[in-house]
């Protein structure tokens, strides 16, 4: 007999509000202004644009004061929220070449057209705890230095005038770019679709497989042929005007991976890469990207599929966090009828277990006396 | 000639619109206030809110694929002297896309075009500029200057 149970209506309204209580804190501790978060967490904003697959800053701060820090909350009500809007269209594709940029470095050149900017960096940092930034003091503007304006080719262009490297990826003339939020995946994809699927990806998951790589499976010999961050501007063709219409600026980590070469009897041998492009600021995550993007192409270039950084449904059905979360924490949640069929099961197991067992023990019992 | 004129009036009109997407909305109303420029005008669409499909290419310039949504506001206004003006401008500020859109009116409006561009365009755009400029030299105070270091006696 089943019998339908309902409750638990009080017992959730007051959770939620214990949670705004506790989410709230302390009372006499000032409460946070989304601009705060904005300014000065920034990177945990831009990491909630980047796996919400939502560019607007206040929005994730506020998913993150929401979510009282824990970020894959913040990126599941991000994406939440995506949903309740309206979509207007594709952007043109943005042009990375023309980038006002904000740090650049290159580990393959030293000398390099634009130089290597270094940018607001934490590399060279001694991760030593700062207290004076405890005790709120106040900080140094930072300094200038004139120049002309640059163009800054990206390193890819600089290797393939001599074509050692392999071009920027194509796809046939009349692909459509595919889009998951609007298409189930399917397997094998297409690099753009894998991409896409990486560029919203769990930056944890991402990076772990990426130094999977590295540790040998799936080896391919990486360098970070470049690195930038910096904004680039959005345009939008519209039905109403003759030109696309300018909508501003995104801040976007663009990595270009070089890996170790590939030719055959027909081409000769060239540089290979993966490409990571990711929105704010965030090149450990575009590094990651790159490198995934990379080991993923093993096919393409007939490689053994031997690792899990290479086995694209592997990666790419379990590079969402918000799908992940769901699928692990909806096991929290009431099962109390399947297991209630569990626990009858184990129970008539048991049983005839017993009954087996008693049987076996009479026999015996039986033997022993004839 | 007519044609090139058109066309040159297009891209014009294409960097006010760039100029107007870029700035925040506090300057635009700032200026806007301070100009005395009309912000009545017949809502046609709008203001509202939705998203764009942001797409990047394959190695930085290979074929397009999608990185992820950006918020967008969009608004369409009618002057009483008939011009139409579209503005849409990343973010969810409804009070910016109206006041752009009506500033793409204004502008297409011959008698009122100067005005726009003295007291609206042109200010946005030097704050613009400045920034850009002050953003790029202090990036630029951080490039590497290479030097190399002589060992041994000669």
């Amino acid at each position: 007999m089943y019998v339908a149970v309902k409750g638990g209506e009080a017992a959730i309204a007051n959770a939620h509000a214990l949670l705004a209580d506790r989410r709230r804190g302390d009372r006499s501790v000032p409460a946070l202004r989304l601009d705060q978060i904005v300014e000065q967490l920034a990177l945990g904003v831009d990491r909630v644009m980047s796996e919400g697959s939502l560019y607007d800053r206040e929005l994730a701060a506020l998913a993150i004061v929401q979510a009282r820090g824990d970020m894959i909350e913040a990126i599941f009500l991000v994406r939440a929220y995506r949903t309740t809007l309206p979509r207007f269209g594709y952007t043109k594709a943005i042009d990375t070449g023309a980038m006002l940029v904000e740090r650049r470095v290159s580990a393959t050149y030293k000398d390099l057209p634009g130089g290597q900017l270094l940018g607001p960096t934490f590399d060279y940092t001694h991760r030593l705890l700062d207290p004076e930034l405890a005790a709120g003091g106040d900080v140094a503007e930072p300094l200038q230095r004139a120049s002309e304006a640059e163009a800054m080719q990206r390193v890819s262009a600089i290797l393939a005038r001599e074509g050692l490297i392999e071009p920027d990826g194509d796809m046939p003339q009349d692909h459509v770019p595919g889009d998951i939020t609007r298409e189930p995946l399917e397997f094998p994809m297409a690099r753009d679709i894998r991409l896409q699927a990486l560029s919203r990806g769990d930056e944890g998951f991402l990076l772990a497989l990426g130094y999977s790589t590295q540790r040998g499976y799936a080896r391919n010999h990486p360098f970070v042929g470049e690195v930038r961050i910096g904004e680039v501007e959005l345009e939008l063709d519209v039905p109403e005007l003759p030109f696309a219409v300018p909508l501003g600026s995104v801040r976007v980590t663009e990595c270009q991976m070089v890996n170790q070469f590939k030719g055959s009897a027909k081409a000769p041998p060239q540089f290979t890469r993966g490409y990571g492009l990711v929105f704010g600021q965030s090149e450990r995550k575009a590094m990651a990207m790159a490198l995934c993007d990379r080991a993923l192409r093993a096919s393409e270039f007939g490689e053994d599929v031997v690792a899990a950084a290479q086995d694209e449904e592997f990666v790419i059905s379990h590079s969402d966090n918000v799908q992940a979360t769901g699928f692990v924490e909806h096991l929290k949640l009431p099962h109390y009828v399947d297991f209630q069929a569990e626990l009858d099961l184990v129970r008539r197991m048991r049983a005839e277990h017993d009954a087996r067992e008693n049987a076996g023990k009479a026999e015996e019992k039986r033997e022993a006396a004839e | 000639m007519r044609e090139q004129e058109a066309r040159d009036q297009q891209l014009e009109r294409k960097a006010v619109m760039a100029t107007l997407a870029q700035s925040t909305g506090d300057d635009i109303v700032r200026l806007w206030n301070a100009a005395g420029l009309p912000s009545e005008a017949e809502l046609l669409r709008g203001p509202e809110t939705g998203l764009v499909t942001v797409r990047g290419r394959i190695g930085g310039g290979g074929a397009p694929f999608n990185v992820g949504e950006a918020t967008v506001t969009r608004a369409t206004v009618r002057l009483t002297s008939g011009q139409v003006g579209h503005c849409y401008t990343m973010g969810r500020d409804k009070q910016k896309a109206k006041l752009a859109a009506i500033a793409d009116a204004l502008w297409q409006d011959p008698t009122r075009r100067n005005e726009v561009e003295t007291k609206l365009i042109a200010p946005l755009q030097a704050a613009l500029a400045s920034e850009r400029e002050r953003r790029r030299a202090e990036t630029e105070a951080t490039k590497v200057d290479f030097f190399t270091m002589v060992r041994g006696e000669d």
